[in-house]
């Protein structure tokens, strides 16, 4: 994928941020629904993730955007739970396929790496700063 | 030599390498997390020795100079970005500019002492 106008050092890390935080969005409700359950395998509620691709716009210049969300393919774990209100003929019930202890993983990669591009906006922005000021 | 060049030496092209190779981390850092993104970086001292040729400029210093990081250890994903490096590298970038700029702010000074003829 091109752009329509050259990239800065600010689109790079902005739009890495974005893509970050749609990362962290989708753990996030991973996380919300880890242990919601339903009537039917159909039904549960699988992981989603987003799958990142690189955006280039001259060798060595390029951001990152998110290219699709997929959802994984951690299976519904099947539960005997006769009494639960969504309990099918069996007597079962679907658990999301969720996996938290990945999905903590995720969270904590994705926040760090945030962070690591607010460190390069930070530097950057005081870089720029100095030589605006250069001379006087 | 163009003006810029008599006026400020060899800094005015280092200052603009160490600008574009200052993008080039922020891009290996934002694609720290993209499948099968391949690090780059430049030969500093080889950017900056055909810049400063005499038809050199600083696009085409960058072009030869270019090329890929060789990681410590590659992942499975096929992902070369190893925020150890590319963090180090852009601190060390980050203060090799402000002392370049420091250099400019030195030449400049000097210049306007002279205009000024105190």
């Amino acid at each position: 994928m091109s752009l329509d106008k050259p990239l800065n050092i600010f689109d790079i890390s902005g739009r890495a941020m974005s893509a970050q935080l749609v990362r962290l969005n989708a753990t996030a409700s991973n996380l919300a629904n880890a242990g919601s359950v339903s009537g039917s395998e159909g039904q549960a509620y699988r992981a989603i993730r987003p799958v990142f691709s690189t955006v280039v716009e001259k060798p060595g210049v390029a951001t990152v955007k998110v290219d699709r969300v997929v959802s994984s393919d951690t299976p519904a774990t099947k539960r005997h739970d006769p009494g639960h209100p969504l309990a099918d003929a069996n007597g079962d019930v679907w658990e999301a396929g969720v996996d938290s202890s990945a999905e903590l993983v995720e969270m904590i990669e994705s926040a760090r790496q945030y962070q690591n591009n607010v460190q390069v906006l930070q530097t950057a922005k005081s870089l720029i700063l100095d030589t605006i000021r250069l001379g006087k | 030599m163009s003006v810029e060049d008599s006026l400020f030496g060899i800094h005015g092209k280092a200052l603009a390498l160490r600008s574009q190779r200052l993008e080039l981390i922020a891009s290996n850092i934002a694609n720290a997390s993209t499948p099968g993104y391949k690090a780059r970086d430049i030969d500093f001292e080889k950017a900056l020795s055909k810049a400063s040729e005499r038809q050199g400029t600083v696009a085409g210093a960058l072009e030869t100079a270019m090329g890929y990081r060789i990681p410590l250890q590659p992942s499975s994903d096929g992902n070369t970005v190893e925020m150890s490096t590319e963090q180090t590298l852009f601190a060390e970038n980050a203060v090799k500019y402000r002392t370049t700029l420091s250099f400019l702010e030195g030449r400049l000074n000097t210049i306007t002492r002279a205009l000024k003829g105190e």
